[in-house]
């Protein structure tokens, strides 16, 4: 079988010396990662190799030598070599030679216990050691999940980015160490490390502690029992911007908390947590700022109870029409208006709350406004509880027209099926046959008529305000569009995709180097980065997203039934 | 069969072989084939690249149409818009759309690499390794009234042994017609050959 060899690049120009690295047998391939230099004592590498085992759980062994003549070829030296591989038994031993500075390097292989003496191929890999070390393979193999017979049936490319990510402790040492082994990897020029990070990671102990401290106040006051009562625990439900702040709470606690993260994926996701908070706090004192200058909280306050007297306005001029000829359709007049005064003395309340309450509103506003520093998402969610608060008698002229409507409906089909001899059998959930006497069905055939003829008018009522309502919602549902977007975006996925895109790993790829016949076959092996769209979708933060609980098809049955449609779910909402 | 030249033509390093045919369109391809070493095989399809008359052609017809608009309305816009719509879209169209070179990698007992190279530079790759790879087979299509050939790769179940679970259909922008795809077929099956010729290591089969 061919024989793999994976040769890390910054050992190229390594000094001569032995191999070592973890031999894999099913794959018939030897990932190498460090070099050892002589002068060396066999015992005290077998001793450092069996520590390096112990602490890494990576099998660790001696697998070649390495043979850099600058000058000539070295015939002892390469002697010298050949019988190392008695002292450090390793079945095959590979032997790596490099003249001078020429690329194609000789490979060979000598095996002892085996019978037949195959000429092996040999490929030779080359890899950038220090990325696939910081690389994540994705899909990432579940190491919990899989069966111990999994694990070993893993693709050999996992393999080898476990055997460089574990060996982590033995990348440590450096050339400059003093110790009895020297070793040349892609650190042994000495660890390079920055002291703003070093300082941020020593003053993250303290800050997480003060935040978990604040975060656990906040929450045992929100969980008194004085906001529990009925009217206020109603109002939190209702609110979105309760809904934003719990959410952000919860991501707060997240972050703050000291338990190390277990794996890729939760540090990922604490690091995107961290990077959408700041970005946006970051956005909403933007928009605080832009508010507050120039007094635009002023100008808004003063547009805003003409504004809400123009919406009004609109809405009586609607029904005067509704309550004539609107669109050449004959109504019935009296239940025209009695409806019609009915919503027209509705609008005239709620123009008199909205101008009691307009000396007080620039004052509300400049105090909400200030809310705007929580984040542009929590801005947004009092933008959208404004406009529900702002259209709530639309809400109200829908529920009545709802209303009103469906007991039409029933009360028809109910009627209708008198009309034909039959009924609903409440205990079978049916429709069956039933004889009635002449006075019900007197009284049921006229109360048909009757109720068919009013119709039109409430279907008319009833078509106005639930189109007024839909616009409503939709505008609300595009505010929390852009809530949720701002909220899942994992952006510092997406960023360290951009900028070291080696660091998540969709597979690799190969490059075919310059070959020589009679030499091993050189391939390099690089980092295959991951797509955008897979980043996005890998990465993704969960939210309580709202998002159409009804199909269109259950959406239109609902309308033309007149039943009341809460077209957001929130997720944890009971089903009504 | 095309009848193909038998020596490499100019331009081509030696040790390369390159044939021309023809895709299920009718255009001209050329399959180069390189052999890297005993288990080492490249193949790669080139399409003809873009062509300036047709360039210049789609570009005047949309400056033509926008002149025509700013004469009718007067607003100096629609030229400006006119020129970066096609610029737009011709960065789009060459870094997105136009592939020039699709090419298959086979290293025996390390995978199958499959690449596409666009008009703008841009490299798209995919690696599957040996041990997912089941087969690689040449399927036919019934598409509207054509009956279509094309190289697939197939993978292996994890579960079920003998079932297939995925099916990677191999050149989808070069759909060369069947000659060329039994050339490549003949080159792939002789180094999969070889992984059942070698003794299997312990593995689930």
């Amino acid at each position: 079988m061919v024989l793999k060899v994976f040769f890390p690049s910054c050992c190229s120009s390594a000094e001569s010396g032995i191999l070592i690295g973890r031999w894999i047998s099913e794959q018939n391939s030897a990932v190498i990662l460090a070099v050892v230099h002589f002068p060396f004592i066999p015992v005290q590498v077998k001793q450092y190799l069996s520590e390096l085992q112990r602490v890494t759980k990576v099998n660790v062994s001696v697998l070649g030598s390495w043979n850099n003549s600058k000058q000539e070829k070295e015939e002892s030296l390469s002697e010298f070599l050949e019988d190392l591989g008695t002292i450090f038994s390793h079945e095959p031993w590979i032997q790596i030679s490099k003249e001078g500075d020429s690329k194609f390097w000789s490979c060979s292989t000598l095996q002892k216990r085996s019978n037949n003496h195959r000429e092996e191929e040999i490929i030779l890999v080359y890899y950038d050691q220090r990325k696939v070390m910081l690389s994540c393979l994705h899909p990432p193999l579940d190491t919990a999940a899989s069966t111990a017979q999994e694990a070993e049936d893993a693709s050999r490319l996992s393999a080898i980015f476990d055997t460089v990510a574990k060996s982590k402790v033995l990348f440590m040492t450096d050339k400059y160490d003093d110790g009895p082994i020297k070793l040349t990897h892609w650190q042994s020029d000495g660890v390079e490390a920055s002291i703003i990070v070093e300082l941020m990671k020593q003053a993250s102990v303290p800050a997480c502690m003060l935040l978990t401290f604040l975060l656990s106040l906040i929450s045992g006051a929100c969980k008194s029992r004085m906001l529990k009562f009925w009217p206020l625990s109603f109002l939190w439900s209702k609110l979105s911007t309760c809904e934003q702040l719990a959410h952000r709470l919860q991501h707060l606690q997240v972050i703050s908390s000291n338990k190390k993260a277990q794996n890729q994926t939760q540090l990922m996701r604490k690091a995107n947590i961290f990077v959408s908070l700041l970005i946006d706090v970051a956005l909403g004192i933007l928009l605080m700022s832009w508010l507050y200058r120039k007094n635009r909280i002023g100008h808004l306050a003063d547009t805003l109870i003409p504004v809400a007297d123009h919406v009004a306005e609109e809405l009586q001029d609607l029904l005067q029409w509704l309550m004539g000829a609107p669109a050449g359709l004959k109504m019935n007049r009296a239940l025209d208006q009695v409806l019609g005064r009915f919503f027209l003395y509705h609008i005239h309340l709620w123009i008199s709350y909205i101008h009691l309450m307009s000396p007080f509103i620039e004052m509300i506003l400049w105090y909400v406004g200030l809310s705007a520093c929580l984040g542009l998402t929590v801005a947004l969610c009092i933008l959208s509880d404004i406009v529900a608060l702002l259209t709530f008698h639309i809400y109200c002229f829908y529920v009545y027209g709802a209303r009103l409507y469906c007991l039409k409906i029933y009360g028809l089909s109910s009627l209708w099926r008198l009309f034909r001899g039959k009924k609903w059998n409440v205990l079978r959930q049916r429709v069956d046959s039933c004889s009635y006497d002449l006075d019900q069905l007197f009284i049921g055939t006229l109360l048909f008529t009757i109720l068919l003829f009013l119709l039109p008018t409430t279907a008319l009522y009833y078509l106005v305000f639930t189109l007024l309502r839909l616009l409503v919602v939709i505008v609300q549902g595009l505010i929390h569009l852009l809530v949720d977007l701002v909220d899942s975006l994992p952006l510092y996925s997406i960023i360290l995709r951009l900028c070291r895109s080696y660091r998540l790993a969709a597979g690799v790829k190969f490059r075919v180097l310059e070959q020589q016949d009679g030499k091993p076959l050189r391939l390099l092996m690089q980092i295959n980065p991951l797509s955008y769209g897979s980043v996005v979708q890998t990465y993704r933060l969960p939210t309580y997203s709202c998002y159409p609980k009804d199909s269109w098809t259950s959406l239109c049955k609902k309308l033309f039934l007149g039943e009341l449609i809460y077209p957001w779910k929130h997720k944890g909402e009971k089903q009504d | 069969m095309e009848a193909g030249s038998c020596g490499p033509p100019p331009g081509c390093p030696p040790g390369v072989e390159e044939r021309p045919f023809r895709s299920a369109s009718g255009e001209p391809l050329a399959l180069r084939r390189r052999q890297h070493s005993a288990s080492c095989r490249e193949l790669a399809l080139r399409r003809p690249r873009l062509q300036l008359r047709s360039l210049s052609a789609v570009t005047s017809a949309v400056w033509l149409a926008a002149y025509g608009v700013f004469v009718l309305s007067e607003n100096s816009m629609v030229l400006s818009a006119a020129i970066f719509i096609t610029l737009i879209g011709l960065i789009i169209y060459l870094h997105f759309v136009k592939i020039d070179q699709e090419s298959l990698l086979v290293i025996g007992s390390l995978g199958i690499q499959l690449t596409s190279s666009y008009a703008s530079g841009k490299e798209s790759t995919t690696f599957i390794e040996m041990s997912r790879v089941k087969d690689v087979v040449i399927n036919e299509a019934i598409y509207m009234q054509k009956v279509i050939y094309y190289l697939c790769i197939l993978l292996k179940d994890p579960q079920d042994p003998q079932g297939v679970s995925e099916v990677v259909p191999l050149f989808q922008s070069s759909q060369p017609r069947l000659d060329c795809l039994m050339e490549v077929y003949k080159s792939c099956q002789e180094i999969l050959d070889q992984r059942k010729e070698a003794p299997q290591s312990s593995g689930i089969k």
